[in-house]
């Protein structure tokens, strides 16, 4: 049983324990509260990019640099990233563990956005493993993306399935270990 | 007007131990010359992004040097780019635009709006200083101290148009080469041989 709440400060602590280095990304509304969440962890430098076919080319670029960036854009834009996608992700090999706001998810299945009917179909398309994560206690599966993208040296999505807890309920929630 | 060539030796002459990111036209100029293969990358096989890719590596590398040798083309596919470079402001970053009006490798067809002045462009969005040559004599004297400045710079070469006619090369050799190539550089840059075998074509 999830007790459907998603705390940023647990997700970013497990940011933190992988050694990330940079946050690539286009804020969404759904990550919102993770963007006010990271702003506030020194160890992680927020890079902002225009458009999201940007975020896995910085990426690849800081890793090639010697960084360990992920990155954070909504499904929408990952459809617009398709080429960066295939061309500095898949076709490179590069270990990138991609977050992917999962905008119109609900558990029913019965969305009428198109945004998340698309989205599971889309990384099945490209052979591109993913997790959902709805809640504090879908988190053991951030380790299990970490450790697939540096396995496979390929990309692996983490699709967030709600929105995050606001920061400032966070003293509420419960503490992911 | 300067031709592909002399832009690139010149650029060469005051490369040092920077890192270069490259596409389409002048992919095969420069590296016809340069003598740090291990230190170039050469973005084909994803068109547009060659700017991106470099500002990844200038800030994952802020002590080293880093010139995109992009093209008007790519940049109009990815014109955002100007934007997050500027925001993230990276000092080391210096953005050349070769501009000759058209798609050259597709065979010649114009660009969308040929005259746009990319430098100006640039300095609007927030680079430090933005530059625009159409004459070599120019280009070779001020090249020095614009790269002894601040980045990010754009420095926007206008440049004699050589569209590729039929027995343009299409067998895309660029697709299997970039992850060797990428691999190289992350290697000379961190001294670490880590990055192992993923993807199609390695």
């Amino acid at each position: 049983m999830i007790n459907g709440v998603l705390h940023p400060k647990n997700v970013v602590a497990q940011l933190v324990q992988h050694g990330v280095t940079h946050y690539v990304t286009l804020p969404d509304s759904e990550t919102a509260n993770m963007y006010k969440a990271l702003v506030d962890e020194p160890s992680i430098t927020i890079v902002p990019v225009a458009r999201e076919g940007e975020a896995i080319p910085v990426a690849a670029g800081l890793f090639i640099a010697g960084q360990n960036p992920i990155i954070s854009i909504q499904n929408a834009g990952l459809y617009e990233a398709g080429d960066s996608l295939r061309g500095l992700a898949l076709g490179i090999g590069l270990p990138l563990v991609m977050f992917i706001g999962y905008r119109g998810h609900n558990r029913k299945g019965d969305t009428p956005d198109s945004a998340a009917k698309f989205l599971e179909p889309y990384l099945h398309m490209w052979r591109v493993e993913h997790f959902v994560v709805e809640s504090d206690d879908d988190l053991d599966r951030v380790p299990l993306a970490f450790d697939l993208a540096k396995k496979t040296n390929q990309p692996v999505a983490v699709a967030i399935g709600t929105e995050y807890a606001k920061v400032d309920s966070e003293a509420e929630g419960s503490e992911q270990e | 007007m300067i031709t592909y060539a002399d832009a690139c030796r010149i650029i060469n002459e005051s490369r040092g131990e920077a890192v270069s990111v490259s596409t389409m036209t002048q992919i095969k100029y420069w590296n016809a010359i340069s003598q740090e293969p291990d230190l170039d990358i050469s973005i084909g096989n994803a068109m547009s992004k060659a700017s991106s890719v470099a500002l990844g590596v200038a800030l994952g590398d802020e002590d080293r040097t880093v010139f995109c040798l992009d093209s008007e083309g790519s940049l109009l596919m990815n014109f955002g780019t100007l934007a997050t470079i500027a925001g993230m402001a990276p000092k080391n970053f210096y953005h050349f635009v070769f501009n000759n009006g058209i798609y050259a490798v597709t065979g010649g067809q114009p660009v969308p709006a040929p005259g746009v002045e990319y430098s100006k462009v640039a300095e609007a969005c927030g680079y430090a200083s933005a530059y625009r040559f159409d004459d070599i004599e120019s280009l070779d004297s001020e090249l020095p101290d614009i790269l002894g400045s601040p980045g990010p710079v754009l420095i926007e070469i206008i440049v004699k148009a050589e569209p590729q006619g039929e027995g343009a090369d299409q067998t895309w050799e660029s697709n299997a080469a970039m992850p060797l190539q990428l691999r190289a550089l992350r290697k000379r840059l961190t001294g670490t041989d880590d990055w192992g075998p993923g993807g199609p074509f390695i």
